[in-house]
């Protein structure tokens, strides 16, 4: 599989006072594969969505690299960039409500991008949003109505509507159903899953439900404080998770099966993640990890390969003292 | 079954609204037993949230109109009422926790002086008595350094904090029952397992019963005893948790569960998702209230709506096709005397 995304050594500053700054990505380095889904999760506050930002251009990078096709993204875009990017690259956010503008109509939403970067006339773009509504289950004539009139469902299908009319070959999901109800992240998820099918589109979906993001990823990457713990296919990194903070994850994770849950020993830390301010030396997860030794809390651990990973395109990766 | 602590009987609540009047909850009853902990589930405006308020009173009226049931806490009827044997329902007798802890809280007001005001306003202490029993309420709720903490005030906090400090105030007159609305829909998941873990042991220790209401089927299944699944604001089907989980009697409660993804590794199969959306609750459909999305549905469900129908051992599904007459056999759907 060749890469069409590669992130390398990825870094994002944000500064909030004198001698105050944010780690929200901290040397990360990934890369993802053509028609490939690479999920992404942690708590809040582990920087997933600022990756996603700043794999995109909307943030600008404080160092580090990302390229697509082989081709050196700006670290900082302007509208320039943006006009030639934005094709390849779009993005699909988190909040259905908050991320539509209320003034606009779904036809101008969803037609905005075609206005702006293509050379379709205003009848060939009404069409093209008619057949998008069609695709993604809503109604042609939905276009003249307003954003307030659609449910979180049916929002969020807009919101998909209005990334894929472009036909990019890359989009950044950020937690497109964690504000769905239970019913209706099935019916997003599928429709995301038949259009991946169908444009054979490249996703990185962030999320922080560990079940469905096993369910939608090929590859899983597991994210603390900023930096990337752990990285495998999606079955290895929620059955067999190595890293220690992986491996609470999934057990905090609670599954809908009460015989499970019944048995189940509990695997809870105490303590939150801290302030990504001023990150401590060592290892981010040392002051909360059952399994800490002296090295953790001076020496950071690097993502290393697990050899045992057997004949594996996808080699395993894991940031941690325990397997060095 | 024990005798039930608190027993809700046929409640049914009303909105008036610019558009017209919401039957928000349309005859829900279930009963809350001592010590155990019963989920309430189902999706955004299925009227679980509106089913516990109108039990503590929270309902704000207008626009808001009970319009039928009872709530009946030992043997009387609180429905309307504000105290019971002289003492306050809402904080005294039941105890409430809300979804989100960082608007939920005063924020002019340290966390000390909060949790001490319920215990000043129901139980009489002095201003001093009732600030040093809520460090031991902070303490309880396992929150490092109490003392401190409560001076503090509420942007001090995170949120697996401030949710610890508002069961701290829930708890701070020792209810018969707490009543938790989605406490932990906010937090991250090891936060939330955390959270879990403190309302089981509190549990355990001063055995409250707990009324949990979520749309987490996970949740469900690590916390509850009984579960009551709510649609369109009735219950569709109300059992043990093994009832709903291993012999669910509903097409809903069914749907549910394929909707979500199987932790299974073997299992390979797509997510089912359950097509279409709720109905209207201005003008409810006068048969079943999910057959517009059931796939199961018949020309009797467009026309009347389903009665409960008994399964055994207390779990009841509101749905025709236990009907004695039907003759639709579904695969997945517990019929009466098939198990048990």
């Amino acid at each position: 599989m060749t890469d069409l995304v590669t992130i390398e050594h990825l870094v994002k500053y944000f500064d909030i006072g004198p001698n105050q700054r944010v780690h929200a990505v901290d040397d990360i380095s990934l890369n993802i594969g053509e028609r490939e889904i690479l999920g992404l999760v942690g708590e809040s506050g582990s920087g997933k969505s600022t990756l996603g930002k700043a794999v995109v251009g909307l943030y600008n990078k404080t160092g580090g690299r990302v390229t697509f096709k082989g081709e050196a993204l700006p670290q900082k875009y302007t509208p320039q960039d943006f006009q030639k990017h934005a094709k390849n690259m779009q993005m699909i956010f988190q909040d259905p409500y908050s991320s539509l503008n209320p003034r606009m109509t779904v036809g101008e939403i969803i037609g905005e991008g075609l206005r702006l970067h293509s050379t379709l006339d205003t009848a060939q773009v009404r069409e093209r949003v008619a057949d998008w509504l069609v695709r993604v289950g809503l109604e042609a004539d939905h276009m003249s109505r307003y954003p307030h009139e659609f449910s979180g469902g049916q929002r969020q299908r807009i919101g998909i509507a209005r990334a894929l009319i472009l036909e990019p070959e890359f989009v950044v999901c950020d937690e497109p159903i964690s504000a769905l109800d239970v019913s209706v992240q099935a019916q997003v998820v599928n429709l995301l899953d038949e259009l991946k099918q169908s444009m054979g589109l490249t996703l990185l979906f962030i999320a922080h439900d560990l079940s469905m993001v096993r369910y939608v990823s090929d590859r899983m990457a597991v994210m603390y404080l900023g930096s990337v713990v752990e990285i495998g296919t999606a079955d290895q990194v929620f059955f067999q998770p190595k890293h220690p903070y992986t491996k609470i994850l999934v057990g905090s994770n609670p599954e809908p099966d009460p015989q499970h849950e019944r048995e189940r020993p509990s695997t809870t830390i105490s303590g939150e993640i801290p302030s990504p301010v001023n990150v401590p030396p060592g290892c981010r997860f040392a002051n909360r990890c059952p399994e800490v030794m002296d090295q953790c809390r001076v020496e950071t651990p690097e993502l290393i390969e697990l050899t045992d990973a057997t004949n594996d395109t996808n080699a395993r990766q894991v940031a941690c003292h325990l397997f060095s | 079954m024990s005798k039930p602590i608190l027993s809700v009987n046929d409640l049914a609540v009303e909105f008036d609204t610019y558009g017209g009047t919401v039957q928000a909850v349309r005859g829900v009853s279930f009963d809350v037993e001592a010590g155990k902990t019963l989920a309430i589930v189902g999706e955004s405006g299925c009227g679980k949230s509106v089913t516990v308020q109108s039990i503590m009173g929270l309902i704000p009226m207008p626009p808001g109109r009970i319009t039928a049931g009872t709530a009946m806490l030992r043997g009387t009827d609180i429905i309307g009422r504000k105290t019971i044997d002289g003492e306050d329902i809402r904080g005294g007798q039941i105890g409430m926790i809300f979804q989100d802890p960082m608007t939920s809280l005063n924020p002019t007001m340290n966390i000390g002086s909060q949790i001490a005001e319920t215990l000043t306003v129901h139980r009489g202490y002095s201003k001093k008595q009732a600030f040093a029993r809520a460090v031991e309420l902070l303490e309880l709720t396992k929150i490092p350094e109490p003392d401190k903490r409560a001076k503090q005030y509420p942007f001090e906090f995170s949120g697996g904090m401030l949710q610890r400090a508002m069961i701290a105030m829930a708890i701070a007159c020792e209810p018969p029952i707490l009543i938790a609305d989605e406490p932990t829909t906010a937090l991250d998941v090891t936060i939330q397992a955390q959270i879990l873990d403190l309302l089981r042991d509190l549990q355990r220790e001063n055995g409250m019963s707990i009324i949990l209401i979520t749309h987490d089927l996970g949740v469900v299944a690590r916390m509850a005893e009984h579960v009551l699944v709510m649609y369109a604001g009735q219950m569709v089907e109300h059992g043990s948790v093994d009832d709903i989980f291993y012999r669910s009697g509903h097409p809903y409660t069914m749907g549910l569960r394929a909707a979500m993804p199987s932790n299974d590794p073997e299992a390979e199969a797509r997510l089912t998702p359950i097509e279409g959306s709720p109905p209207d609750l201005f003008h409810p459909p006068s048969g079943c209230g999910y057959c517009a999305r059931c796939p199961y549905a018949m020309q009797v469900c467009l026309d009347q709506p389903p009665m409960a129908h008994a399964l055994g051992d207390g779990h009841q599904a509101r749905c025709w096709l236990h009907h004695e007459s039907n003759t639709q056999v579904v695969e997945g759907i517990t019929m009466p005397g098939a198990g048990a």
